[in-house]
């Protein structure tokens, strides 16, 4: 885990600071609402429907149970026993009154946290893959690399008033668990001839106008990565509309001037850049990188595991992925229980995961983008009295990947921004398919839900997808197939029609059961669909 | 008839406006009439509630309630947690804001 150095926690401190006095201000009347609402959006606050909601970053998903404890400590002193972990790895809070942010702030600053560019036209929250530092398939840790972009892009001056909000991902594996080709850059560390360096996806979004990012360089050598990076920002700060809301974002520019020129004119931007001296010298890398050398393994840590209780098998085959260290595991701690508020956890329970990260996982728990928790260095000794733990905390649904793990926005509950409810759709679909038998039945299945258009709940890239409209007043469901957000990045297809809320969950049930009816040995309900194609399940679906 | 509603400026909770004062209950909302627009402007320049705004809603034997689905939901509260309305007492709030 990275430590802040006095610089980080200097200027987090100054903006406590700041921000108290510009709540204040605003409290006594001394400012509008249109002069303040730009400073509390640039420290994370909204106004929602309810409430005032406080977006707090979690750098690249990674937390200490010591930050976890202070997330909990919040959701219990100044919201509502809650909180809402997000597709952006960070979480939210739904019912903050103003007049506590800056004591909220000043108590996240004590454990080197902030809700600094949660918001806003800059470069927000540095995503990365979940499993960093334990997978097996990683060429190198991607967590350095995102923290140095975190460092770098933290109030960068040029880069605070952007055309539009800017998202960058960090993975370094060809299996991509961060939807990386669905951010606004995408940079997969690779090895070339024993040499790493990166390989730059530019222009990648969901949102109104979805587009899988193409691949701007296939190898930027690592001691480029700051300055490369750097040019493609600043050719998108020059030319990105800022004209149009809607058309602001780089995948537009770059869909546009085409791949070809946007990557031209990178790189003749990028020969200035340069010559400015922007990357790190060597030893700030490694001193960055030494905060995530491997934690100290067991070496003789048995690997095998007594799988005798059914339940547990049951959860072992779903939610514990292989570690790279023998004797080791990564655990995922599902957030989506059958009837319950997909990301959403209570204080205790975030507790409990504090609790056993600090007691299992070396202190050590990520935020994934599909709105569940990892310990990511669990051995396999402590597996069983782990779950047993989760279990007691109703934090052991065995169900990662499957259908009921769904990932969804707020929606029309909280958002302001939403047209129609997807939490609700949510907990039918999981209670529809609720019998896990029958889940496993049909495997791997990513479903995601959003509640308008802006695709916070990842729709587009949902194996099956669900876009909340509002028509005529009334909340109506599309139907999307054969999205991925996967290395096999694809956009979903719209089925046709719109469906009520109950109409959307018979409509999956008849594109599951086409689906088991032409599956063959083996196939996912992705590959069966990308084999078949569209027409069998919209036959199935309106007949 | 017509409400104006906004969010209270410290807390951030729904509030309405009652013909004197804001509420947090849409039941002692006032129907503003055509006076609304004045009475907003005179509310905004007071600086104690954030962005309010005027809607349409029926009157019902409940009260005051507010025509579209994204009102009736801030009226009440997130429909998937009960618990966390104006009236968590009553075992039929979740559906009754829909």
């Amino acid at each position: 885990m990275y430590k802040y150095d006095q610089y980080d926690q200097a200027i987090v401190d100054a903006r406590v600071a700041e921000f108290g006095d510009q709540v204040r201000r605003r409290l006594a009347g001394d400012m509008t609402e249109d002069q303040f609402k730009p400073l509390r959006l640039m420290n994370g606050l909204y106004l929602q429907l309810h409430a005032y909601m406080l977006r707090v970053a979690i750098p690249y998903g990674t937390l200490d149970s010591r930050q976890m404890r202070m997330l909990a400590h919040i959701a219990r002193t100044y919201d509502r026993d809650y909180g809402h972990f997000t597709t952006r790895q960070n979480i939210q809070y739904n019912w903050i009154k103003l007049e506590d942010a800056p004591a909220i702030l000043a108590d996240l600053a004590t454990v080197e946290m902030h809700a600094i560019q949660t918001s806003g036209n800059c470069i927000r929250n540095i995503s990365s893959d979940q499993y960093a530092g334990a997978a097996a398939d990683e060429v190198a840790d991607p967590r350095p690399w995102a923290e140095l972009l975190r460092q770098w892009s933290t109030f960068h001056p040029e880069f605070s008033y952007l055309p539009r909000k800017f998202k960058i991902a960090v993975i370094a594996s060809d299996e991509d668990r961060a939807a990386m080709k669905l951010h606004d850059i995408g940079i997969q560390l690779v090895e070339r001839n024993g040499t790493l360096g990166a390989a730059f996806y530019v222009g990648g979004g969901m949102g109104r106008t979805p587009m899988v990012a193409p691949l701007i360089k296939d190898f930027v050598p690592i001691e480029d990565y700051l300055s490369y990076t750097e040019a493609c920002l600043r050719v998108y700060n020059r030319y990105g509309r800022r004209d149009n809301i809607y058309k602001a974002r780089i995948k537009i520019l770059i869909h546009e001037l085409g791949a070809e020129e946007y990557a031209r004119q990178v790189e003749e931007e990028f020969a200035h850049v340069k010559t400015l001296g922007i990357d790190p010298p060597a030893a700030e890398l490694e001193r960055i990188s030494a905060f995530f050398a491997p934690p100290a393994f067991d070496a003789g840590a048995p690997d095998i595991l007594d799988r005798s209780d059914p339940d547990f098998a049951v959860w072992l085959d779903q939610n514990v992925k292989p570690h790279k260290q023998p004797g080791y595991a990564i655990v995922n701690i599902s957030l989506k229980p059958v009837g319950g508020i997909p990301g959403d956890a209570s204080s205790a329970q975030i507790d409990v995961m504090a609790d056993l990260a600090e007691r299992y996982s070396f202190d050590e728990l990520r935020v994934t983008h599909a709105q569940n928790i990892v310990l990511p260095h669990v051995a396999k000794r402590d597996l069983y009295a782990m779950w047993q733990a989760l279990t007691e905390a109703d934090l052991a649904a065995a169900n990662l990947d499957l259908i009921s793990d769904i990932i969804a926005c707020p929606g029309l509950d909280y958002c302001s921004l939403a047209n129609a409810r997807s939490i609700p759709v949510a907990q039918k679909i999981a209670q529809r398919f609720a019998d896990l038998d029958r889940q496993r039945t049909l495997g791997e299945l990513k479903l995601k839900i959003s509640g308008c258009i802006n695709a916070c709940g990842h729709h587009h890239a949902g194996h099956i997808g669900i876009l909340g409209v509002d028509r005529k007043g009334t909340e109506n469901y599309q139907l999307l197939l054969g999205g991925s957000g996967a290395e096999d990045t694809s956009l979903g297809k719209i089925t046709g029609p719109g469906f009520d809320e109950d109409g959307v969950v018979d409509a999956i049930e008849r594109v599951t059961n086409k689906y088991l009816e032409l599956r063959d040995t083996g196939e996912r309900f992705l590959d069966t669909y990308r084999r078949v194609g569209f027409d069998p399940f919209k036959e199935a679906i309106y007949g | 008839m017509k409400l104006l509603t906004g969010n209270d400026l410290a807390s951030g909770a729904v509030t309405w406006w009652t013909g004197k004062d804001w509420s947090l209950h849409v039941e002692d909302a006032a129907d503003v009439g055509a006076h609304g627009e004045a009475i907003l402007t005179a509310e905004e320049g007071a600086r104690r509630v954030n962005a309010p705004y005027l809607i349409d809603a029926v009157a019902t034997p409940e009260g005051p309630r507010p025509v579209h689905i994204k009102d009736r939901v801030r009226a009440l509260g997130p429909t998937v947690r009960p618990d966390l309305t104006l009236k968590p007492a009553d075992p039929n709030a979740g559906s009754w804001v829909i």
